[in-house]
């Protein structure tokens, strides 16, 4: 880690749900348990796992949509007070979230123009007619979207999913926050336009300095993007570090498995032929959150599982390149026996 | 990954060798009011007995028209206006064209040589019947012998071909996860042990581990039951790994078709170049990657000549006017791109280099 600040931090941050059945039985879903993460000016880290293992609820955490269970969000170093479960309106003018779904989140009733506006005259009170239009037209054109005057005036239904996320991007970008959360921006685009918003990601997080979390199950994409890589299971994060040591080295065993089952083009027919034929019957799915694995999360999928795997959770352990990693094989007391 | 030479392993594709299916200058129109909009256009293909072949395609490429074209499940107001499916029964029996066939004759098809697996098993299974059950129903219509025990029986044989424990017969679909329910979908498609499978995006909503397995199980069954599959996705570095053999869609036609390792290695078309490299390496080193420029082209206005035309980095003189048409070049690849035209490529001094050669 660098020694400067982080502009958001997420220090072993727990969210539970309580649930009630229909007999009205309560039961907790542990979705995020103890995940700490730090994002930095001008850096781009991955969340990535299944689904299922809690990097949205995280990221919602993070947007200041829940209230963490314990732990706590700090903003530029100073822990982020919640009220009622909410956070100051504040808090958004430097933490903006963009979500998968670009159909679902822009106002369908609106112009392009008015979604954008909105944010202008909530967190910076822009009011005169012309100035909004020069702001409107400026944030068109970072996202790429020219002409502008042509743009501000559609609705969302008249724009295709690549550019309405792009409307999304330069609605988080009208608030000019310091940190914006991706939660799989991507992946719902054609894959021929996917790469265009991820370079656009790239180029705001070059020019402006902002601080990203990218979140995704796509663990390429993540590469080709991010600095730094955390990989989840079910809701703890078990392993992060240097993308590249990461992805081409990855330590723990869940993160093996993410990897070996990425599609891979460029992959070596032994080794698809050896990934294919595996029993891959046996790769399991990951658990239920309402009654986890005790121990290690993984142990009952996890091909090395040791006795300490099921009945103790593996702390971190940290290596000299950066990398960390919660698994009993990469702790020291292992290596010593 | 199992290529050609797999064809020699298969007991079923040796002993009715050729083909399974003959797709014929299919063209599928919606709306036939003045002013139709032509999703499938052109299409001809073969299929090749036991073969995975593969089709790719951004959203609006014509794949989905397609299925329900190959499937005849097409409502109104699609209509297929031109063309011929022609399946050729392994038995011997006579080619049966599915676009003149009776609703008897498609009927007595449906499940025994021809099946489908959707991309959302939440929908494709009956939410209030346990699964025992609609694998009996399947197994009865078909097989009016067998009674109801016995297709329990069979119910529970099927799943555990999936790696699903036989006693979820009696499960709900809701009482099994998204990746079981798919898997059950697959089994209920092999039930009646067909010729063909298609596949509609059958891993989209999973997660790369149980789309791993999935996949591992269907290659498995492939090889012991010799079916062949249309495996149709927008995921094109899936595909690479999985198809013998894979065709490019583009605005509702074919632009390039070759066998997986000829398309990732050399591929023809502009189109399937850009969409190759719009799929970030794994471990290869990072070079910054642009995708393809441009979106895909509205079809109800769509652009003269090659469709591709405005998106291409290297068209030329005339790619405006002139269409071209999926050709015979070099063996078994086929493109239909100008560039490929000997006489053209010698005039194509306009071409650019996009990076895209390796």
């Amino acid at each position: 880690m660098t020694a400067t600040t982080p502009v958001l931090s997420a220090v072993d941050v727990t969210k539970h749900f309580t649930v009630r059945s229909a007999v009205g039985a309560r039961s907790v879903v542990r979705a995020v348990e103890g995940a700490s993460l730090d994002l930095h000016r001008g850096r781009v880290v991955a969340l990535v796992g299944e689904s299922g293992s809690g990097k949205t609820t995280l990221a919602r955490v993070l947007a200041g949509f829940y209230a963490p269970t314990s732990g706590e969000v700090a903003l530029e170093g100073v822990p982020v007070r919640q009220r009622r479960g909410r956070v100051e309106r504040g808090y958004h003018k430097d933490v903006q979230i963009v979500f998968q779904d670009p159909f679902g989140s822009l106002n369908p009733l609106h112009r392009v123009r008015h979604n954008l506006e909105r944010p202008l005259r909530l967190h910076h009170g822009v009011r005169g007619r012309a100035e909004l239009d020069r702001r409107v037209r400026e944030l068109l054109e970072r996202v790429a979207l020219t002409p502008a005057e042509q743009y501000a005036d559609k609705f969302p239904h008249e724009l295709s999913g690549g550019q309405r996320q792009r409307v999304v991007i330069a609605r988080a970008l009208a608030v000019e926050p310091k940190v914006l959360l991706g939660d799989e921006p991507v992946s719902m685009l054609d894959v021929s336009i996917r790469l265009e918003m991820l370079n656009l990601l790239d180029r705001l997080r070059a020019e402006d300095g902002l601080a990203l979390l990218y979140i995704t199950h796509d663990i390429a994409g993540a590469r080709y993007l991010c600095d730094e890589v955390v990989v989840m299971y079910a809701g703890e994060m078990v392993e992060g570090g240097p993308k590249e040591q990461v992805i081409a080295d990855p330590l723990h065993p869940y993160t093996r498995l993410l990897v070996d089952s990425s599609p891979d083009p460029g992959r070596g027919a032994r080794d698809r032929e050896r990934l294919f034929d595996a029993d891959a019957d046996g790769l399991g799915e990951p658990p239920s959150l309402i009654d986890p694995p005790s121990g290690c999360r993984f142990h009952p999928r996890c091909p090395f599982a040791m006795d300490v795997c099921r009945t103790q959770a593996p702390p971190r352990t940290d290596l000299a390149d950066g990398r960390w990693t919660r698994c009993w094989l990469h702790h020291p007391t292992q290596e010593t026996e | 990954m199992s290529t050609q030479t797999a064809h020699d392993t298969r007991p079923a594709a040796r002993a009715a060798s050729g083909d399974v299916l003959h797709v014929t200058g299919l063209t599928v129109e919606y709306g036939t009011d003045g002013d139709p909009v032509r999703a499938c256009t052109d299409v001809t293909f073969t299929l090749r007995r036991g073969e995975i072949l593969g089709v790719a395609g951004e959203s609006g490429s014509g794949k989905s028209t397609l299925i329900t074209a190959l499937t005849r499940l097409q409502r109104p107001p699609a209509a297929t206006t031109a063309g011929s499916i022609v399946f050729h029964p392994r038995d011997g029996g006579p080619a049966v064209d599915l676009v003149t066939a009776s609703p008897r004759t498609l009927r007595a098809l449906r499940w025994t040589s021809l099946s489908i697996v959707l991309q959302s098993a939440m929908d494709a299974l009956n939410p209030v019947m346990r699964l025992g059950a609609q694998f009996a129903d399947v197994l009865r219509t078909h097989d009016r012998t067998l009674d109801r025990k016995a297709a329990w029986a069979r119910a529970a044989e099927l799943l555990t071909t999936v790696g699903i424990s036989g006693d979820r017969v009696r499960s709900y679909p809701h009482e099994l996860s998204g990746g079981m329910r798919q898997r059950a979908g697959i089994a209920l498609a092999l039930a009646c042990g067909p010729e063909l499978v298609v596949m509609d995006e059958p891993t989209t909503a999973v997660d790369v581990v149980m789309q791993r397995q999935i996949l591992a199980q269907v290659l498995r069954l492939r090889r012991t039951l010799g079916f062949a599959v249309v495996f149709v996705t927008h995921d094109l570095s899936l595909l690479l790994e999985l198809a013998d053999r894979i065709a490019i869609m583009y605005a509702g036609r074919i632009v390039e078709l070759g066998t997986a390792q000829e398309l990732y290695d050399a591929p023809r078309h502009p189109y399937t170049r850009g969409l190759r490299d719009s799929f970030p390496p794994l471990r290869a080193p990072l070079w910054r990657l642009t995708g393809i420029p441009g979106t895909p082209p509205d079809l109800r206005r769509p652009p003269s000549g090659c469709p591709f035309h405005p998106r291409c980095p290297q068209r030329f003189a005339g790619c405006d006017t002139h269409l071209p048409v999926l050709g015979e070049a070099g063996g078994a690849h086929l493109v239909a791109c100008r560039l490929d035209d000997g006489d053209a490529a010698a005039t194509g001094t306009e071409r650019t280099t996009d990076g895209g050669d390796r």
